[in-house]
């Protein structure tokens, strides 16, 4: 008995061991979906977060003379001043890596000496390249740099100081006079100074290498004077590729062209519009290049930052104000602070309030009072994540997390005006081959593609798909409705890439050559169906009963390819009496339209044979479930067979035909092996039906591979295929909402 | 008339049109992918065409007849060939010539008007090499060691030179490959100790002698290797090309020669399924291009047999907790709306997915802690074949559930009621009686499962598949199966071979046979689960009445 009951325990624990398993192997679907919905959702989320500015560290240094620029090494773990005896002083910001406390004061680390005379100025001339003054009116080009070492076993930064253009210092004005402006810029070949002297001369003074600048600072010196028409000049910049010189001029901003050595030409003149309001003067307050050098931003003193850049126009190439941002309703920009390698910046205004903004996206991506008022020196990292302030010998260490500024919802989805490009555009281009290249990421033209193939797929697919579930359902006779359905549905087994192959390397040129039979098809495959429709009809009797009426779907099929074979041999007729023997060069050169042999047309009928299965499958199903009753109910009060269908049999099984052809609609939103190769995949927006285009689905296959873990254009993929699972998500639980409607609406009857 | 339209019966005629149409196309594209794909195998007849252009100029073109097309004369007015006016098409003829040293494009147009006169002489070989593609000409002569001799001795010379390639290739993949792997883990293992700081004098002393002899011992299968090489090079042919120059073709070499136009139709047809047969278990050649698509076969069958081992059990568990277990609740629903969307999210999520999450967090996870020595190349952070199978498995489990759940649905209550009322516990009741029933419904499932993965390829792009993989996920070596490795996929290997090669004319043959065999597979495992699903339906009906 004991025995018996013992067993019985054992039985039941196994029973609900075995059904909680169960259970959790159940929910573990759910489960599925909801990790890949929430992990999407994970890997896009940075992209829109806004930026982060958190303090690390921040300490007061022992200094006698004053401190005129600071810097930081790469990974922010050195700090230097330069001050005016000519000395630069190191400071490690992470000793022990331990974090810096207020009160801790940070011993110097490494001294060097750069001049013995007193410097009087330090000008930053971007690229960390950084030119001092002496008061002897000398002007030297000093770069620190540092270097990892990991001679003595574990990991050291090294600082030193190389001098791009030699130790002695530059003659920069022939007459020896001192600045009061300058600025500086170099490549491998050339270095241009432009400088605005205390006796008011405009000069550049270009030093040309004798080899090569980047292991020989030999060179020849030029010197040439820029005629001014004024005599006050409030800022100087050069543009890093040696271009261009922005002057600041009062309230104007002239624009000097350098690609001549020998002639410096005035190019434009920038005028913004600072007349706003009449109350407050309004004055250019703060002028920067934006990385890169072709913009330039002016900030004015009613709190506003504009950029500006060269865009091609009808009347040659002008400068044009491109966007404002507003950084301060009631504060003058003070100084404007760019990145060097991404188009953001940094702003003060009077009350030491900081911004932080991204150019091409307009985001306005932080804002907030670090300190009590503008530092006496600001510092961004090189790597853009995090700054160094100084003021007053205190240092201020924070760290920044802005990794994804270029994103933005805006810029996604709406027009954005890049450098460059004659007006806002939609445009995808993630890589390109030079550096310097900014990525386009709008997700317009390549959700527009998606939807163009999905709709020329859907035009051609709906109504052979409907028709023939109609016929299959309510027509056609069981046994060959037994071998017809399955027939149809075994086209859903194909692989999309074998669709995919023929229609790129099959179709497309058979389509190219042949345009005018696929033009000629659409037309006569109906009216032969009609034709043989007629001629059946007026058979005489006897024949008609050995052919009956249910087997049109097979007499149809030899009209059909005959139909089709006399389009195709007549296509080089039509093309040489209607389209002067070539009808490619008829389409691009007399319509004017431009022609891919991967167009929306092939798209369309591959893509079309891939959804029509599914469409045709749950269709047919839709109207066999039809009850009986209804059909018999209306064939006996009188109705035509086809009065019945239209009437009855379509009427009832609308909704399931409404989700069948929403079943194919996600499926040709998300079919990914027959865009990708049946197109060019070009990024285009055009609905026109020979031209390809670029989907979403297609989009990922392409990049993702190449695409940098992490990077903004990482996400924007993930965040495309976040768009493709919603997109999916809504036509599938719509199409089985309404499935299950009319389940119950069918049993009710 | 007007009465007819009004019946309605043209309406009806046109939606029969919509069957045909459906049907033509189904039936058109399994069989243009059969004819074009089986004749490929087929050995075809090379022609010899004497050609003479309108500048009263005559070459000679020989080659196999690749494609014919005609196209309307008024495209070809400014080549000012004096063609027939009332013709309005011109024929033309695309001859894959071969003979890649000798000319940079292999295939050529000749227009049919040109040509003079065509024939087949019996004496055109087809030489097919393993590098610069078919050769086609005339033998000239065989020179064996140095000295000219007859023909006749060229298919012994053949045979010869052929079974030292197989000598070579087994020293390399195998003996030599081992060789190589096994340092690989020897230096693998260095690292690790030193990683760990417990690489003691005397493991680096074992390591050291270990690498040494396995260093010997790769000295000695070189020297072998490079012997057996010398002797394939022993043997020559001359053969004359179209042009009448003479080429000198090493044995090394070739892969066949063959007499095309000399050959009957029963030759024909063993060469036909011995091609097939080469087709099969041969490996690509020239950027894949060329040769057969074993490892493409084999990969995908590993991988979908992996997924088949994960897919099922989770497959069936959830179809019979829906079926079985689950109420009629609010939870029971929200499944039912995840299964749908599961099958219905695009394939490319999966492989974005499946990238990310699989291949970088848990894959990256699984390099830190378990294979440190070896970052920073990545052993499971990188796409791979066991990070493939599981997103395919993601992406069929609808497929099994949906299946598995229509065969338990379909089982009457009454054996349920029955086991029930005869005291088994309900997992006993579906151990025993509910699962062996359901199993041909299973099958089923897992079936259309597999029909599915073996033809799905844009997941497989981001999560595993390559274009050539050096090494099988499956050899000789321990552990045997490398489930970090990359692998070839026939699906992908239609989308590279026929898009991105460098000459994508000539792969077109390969692709098509190659898509032949995955529609083969893929019709044949569909038609096999709809048959035994029709068999299970009667079967259930039986046991109702």
């Amino acid at each position: 008995m004991s025995i018996a009951l013992k067993s019985v325990g054992i039985r039941q624990v196994k029973n609900s061991l075995a059904k909680w398993l169960i259970t959790l192997g159940g929910i573990s679907v759910l489960f599925t979906l909801v990790l890949i919905f929430m992990y999407l959702l994970y890997v896009i989320k940075p992209v829109f977060e806004s930026a982060t500015i958190s303090p690390v560290a921040s300490f007061a240094i022992e200094n006698e003379q004053q401190v005129l620029a600071t810097g930081l090494d790469e990974l922010q773990e050195l700090a230097y001043t330069i001050n005016t005896s000519g000395n630069i002083n190191y400071y490690a910001l992470k000793p022990d890596h331990q974090i810096l406390t207020d009160d801790k004061k940070v011993a110097l680390t490494f001294q060097e000496s750069i001049s013995d005379s007193k410097i009087t100025n330090v000008i930053d001339a971007g690229e960390n390249y950084k030119l001092l003054l002496d008061e002897n009116n000398h002007v030297f080009l000093i770069s620190p740099k540092f270097q990892t070492s990991y001679d003595t076993g574990a990991r050291e930064v090294i600082p030193h100081i190389s001098y791009p253009l030699g130790e002695e210092s530059i003659a920069v004005d022939e007459q020896g006079a001192e600045f009061t402006h300058l600025s500086f810029a170099m490549n491998d070949e050339k270095a241009v100074f432009i400088g605005f002297t205390q006796d008011q001369r405009l000069i550049k003074t270009t030093l040309i290498a004798e080899d090569d600048f980047s292991y020989d600072p030999s060179y020849e010196i030029e010197y040439q004077t820029i005629d001014l028409s004024t005599n006050q000049v409030d800022e100087v910049l050069v543009t890093p590729d040696l271009a261009m010189a922005f002057i600041q001029n009062g309230d104007q901003v002239l624009v000097f062209d350098l690609s001549d050595d020998s002639d410096v030409e005035l190019k434009a003149t920038i005028i913004p519009q600072l007349a706003q309001s009449r109350e407050k003067p309004m004055h250019i307050t703060a002028m920067a290049l934006l990385s890169g050098g072709s913009s330039v931003l002016l900030g004015d003193s009613n709190g506003k930052v504009s950029q500006w850049f060269e865009v091609a126009t009808d009347n040659g190439r002008q400068f044009k104000q491109i966007r404002t941002f507003n950084v301060s309703d009631t504060e003058a920009v003070r100084q404007i602070h760019t990145e060097q390698f991404r188009k953001s910046f940094y702003t003060f205004t009077d009350s030491g309030e900081m911004g932080t903004f991204y150019t091409t996206s307009e985001a306005d991506l932080w804002r907030g009072n670090l300190t009590n008022n503008i530092p006496d020196s600001f510092v961004i990292s090189p790597r853009s994540d995090g700054l160094l302030m100084f003021t007053n010998n205190q240092f201020q260490l924070f760290s920044v997390k802005n990794e994804h500024p270029e994103v933005t919802w805006q810029a996604l989805w709406q027009e954005v005006w890049y450098e460059g490009y004659p007006e806002a555009e939609y445009i995808w281009q993630s890589t390109s081959g030079s550096d310097d290249f900014e990525g386009k990421f709008s997700l317009v033209p390549i959700s527009f593609g998606t939807m163009k193939a999905a709709m020329y797929a859907m035009l051609f697919a709906v109504p052979i798909a409907l028709t023939a579930a109609i016929y299959t359902a309510y027509f056609m006779t069981p046994g060959l409705r037994k071998k017809v359905k399955p027939t149809i549905e075994l086209m859903e087994a194909l692989p999309t890439v074998i669709l995919g192959f023929l229609a790129g390397l099959w179709l497309a040129p058979i389509i190219e050559t042949n345009l005018p039979a696929i033009a000629l098809l659409f037309i006569m495959l109906p009216i032969s169906v009609f034709i043989t429709a007629f001629a059946w009809h007026n058979l005489p009797k006897e024949l008609k009963a050995q052919i009956p009426e249910t087997w049109a779907p097979i007499i149809l099929i030899p009209v059909l390819i005959l139909v089709a074979y006399l389009a195709f041999a007549l296509s080089p007729v039509m093309e040489t009496y209607l389209f002067g023997g070539d009808i490619r060069q008829y389409i691009t050169n007399d319509l004017g339209i431009d022609f891919d042999q991967r167009n929306a047309l092939v798209v369309g009928i591959a893509m079309g044979f891939a959804v029509i299965p599914t469409i045709f499958s749950m269709a047919e199903d839709a109207i066999f479930s039809v009850p009986k009753h209804l059909t018999s109910g209306s064939l006996a009060l009188g109705a035509t067979q086809w009065q019945t269908l239209i009437k009855v049999v379509l009427l009832t099984a609308s909704p399931g035909i409404f989700s069948a052809i929403m079943m194919g609609l996600g499926r040709a939103v998300g079919e990914t092996m027959i865009v990708l190769m049946a197109t060019g995949n070009t990024p285009i927006l055009d609905w026109s039906i020979f031209q390809g285009m670029r989907t979403l689905a297609a989009n990922i296959a392409v990049e993702m591979p190449e695409s940098e873990v992490g990077s903004s254009h990482y996400r924007i993929l993930f965040l495309a295929a976040f768009v493709l699972f919603i997109f999916t998500f809504v036509f599938n639980t719509l199409a089985e909402f309404v499935r299950q409607r009319l389940r119950e609406k069918y049993s009710s009857l | 008339m007007n009465k007819w339209f009004k019946s309605g019966s043209p309406w009806i005629w046109l939606s029969a049109g919509g069957v045909s149409l459906s049907l033509i196309s189904v039936l058109g594209l399994l069989w243009l992918i059969a004819s074009r794909g089986l004749s490929y195998f087929w050995p075809a007849q090379v022609h010899q065409f004497e050609l003479m252009d309108n500048q009263g100029n005559a070459s000679t073109v020989i080659g196999e007849i690749y494609d014919r097309e005609s196209i309307p004369s008024q495209q070809l007015v400014h080549l000012n060939l004096d063609l027939d006016p009332s013709e309005e098409t011109v024929e033309r003829l695309l001859i894959k010539t071969g003979n890649r040293e000798l000319v940079s494009l292999d295939f050529r147009w000749i227009l049919v008007p040109e040509i003079t006169q065509q024939s087949t002489p019996e004496k055109l070989v087809v030489v097919e090499r393993r590098t610069n593609g078919n050769f086609y000409g005339f033998i000239e002569a065989v020179i064996q060691d140095g000295k000219s001799v007859s023909i006749d001795t060229l298919p012994s010379l053949l045979t010869r030179v052929l079974e030292l390639q197989d000598k070579i290739e087994t020293l390399q993949k195998v003996e030599i490959g081992a060789i190589n792997y096994q340092l690989e883990r020897l230096r693998l293992r260095e690292r690790k100790h030193k990683l760990q700081e417990t690489l003691t004098l005397d493991r680096a002393q074992d390591i050291a002698n270990e690498v040494a002899i396995l260093q010997a011992k790769y000295q000695v299968l070189e020297k072998r290797l490079l012997a057996l090489r010398d002797e394939t090079a022993r043997d020559q042919i001359k053969l004359r090309a179209m042009d009448d120059q003479i080429v000198t073709v090493s044995f090394a070499d070739i892969l066949k020669v063959t007499n095309n136009n000399q050959m009957n139709s029963f030759e024909k047809l063993m060469m036909f399924f011995s091609q097939i047969a080469v087709f099969v278990s041969d490996d690509p050649r020239e950027a894949n291009t060329e040769g057969g698509v074993f490892p493409a076969i084999f990969g995908t069958v590993l991988m979908v047999l992996l997924m088949t081992v994960i897919v099922s059990p989770m497959g069936v568990i959830a179809a019979i907790y829906l079926h079985e277990y689950a109420g009629n609740n609010a939870l029971t629903k929200l499944l039912r709306i995840a299964v749908i969307n599961l099958a219905g999210v695009p394939s490319i999520v999966y492989g974005v997915f499946g990238l990310g999450f699989f291949v970088y967090m848990v894959g990256g996870s699984l390099d830190q802690i378990f294979y440190p020595e070896t970052l920073p190349s990545p052993t499971f952070g990188t796409p791979g074949v066991m990070w493939s199978a599981i997103t395919l498995a993601i992406l069929t489990l609808p497929v099994v559930i949906v299946s598995t759940e229509e065969g338990l649905s379909r089982i009457p209550a009454a054996m349920r009621h029955g086991s029930l009322a005869l005291g088994a516990t309900k997992v006993e009741t579906l151990w025993r009686i509910i699962l062996p029933i359901a199993s041909p419904a299973i099958m089923t499932g897992i079936i259309l499962a597999i029909a599915r993965a073996a033809g799905e390829v844009a997941p497989l792009m981001l999560v595993g598949v390559v274009k050539m993989a050096p090494n099988l996920p499956l050899d000789g070596n321990f552990p045997f199966l490398h489930l970090d490795r990359k692998f070839m996929h026939l699906g992908f290997h239609i989308y590279d071979v026929g898009f991105q090669s460098p000459n994508v004319e000539a792969a077109r043959p390969l692709v098509y046979a190659t898509a032949l065999l995955l529609v083969t597979i893929i019709i044949s495992l569909n038609m096999t689960a709809v048959s035994i699903r029709n068999k299970l339906r009667e079967k259930y009906r039986m046991l109702e009445h």
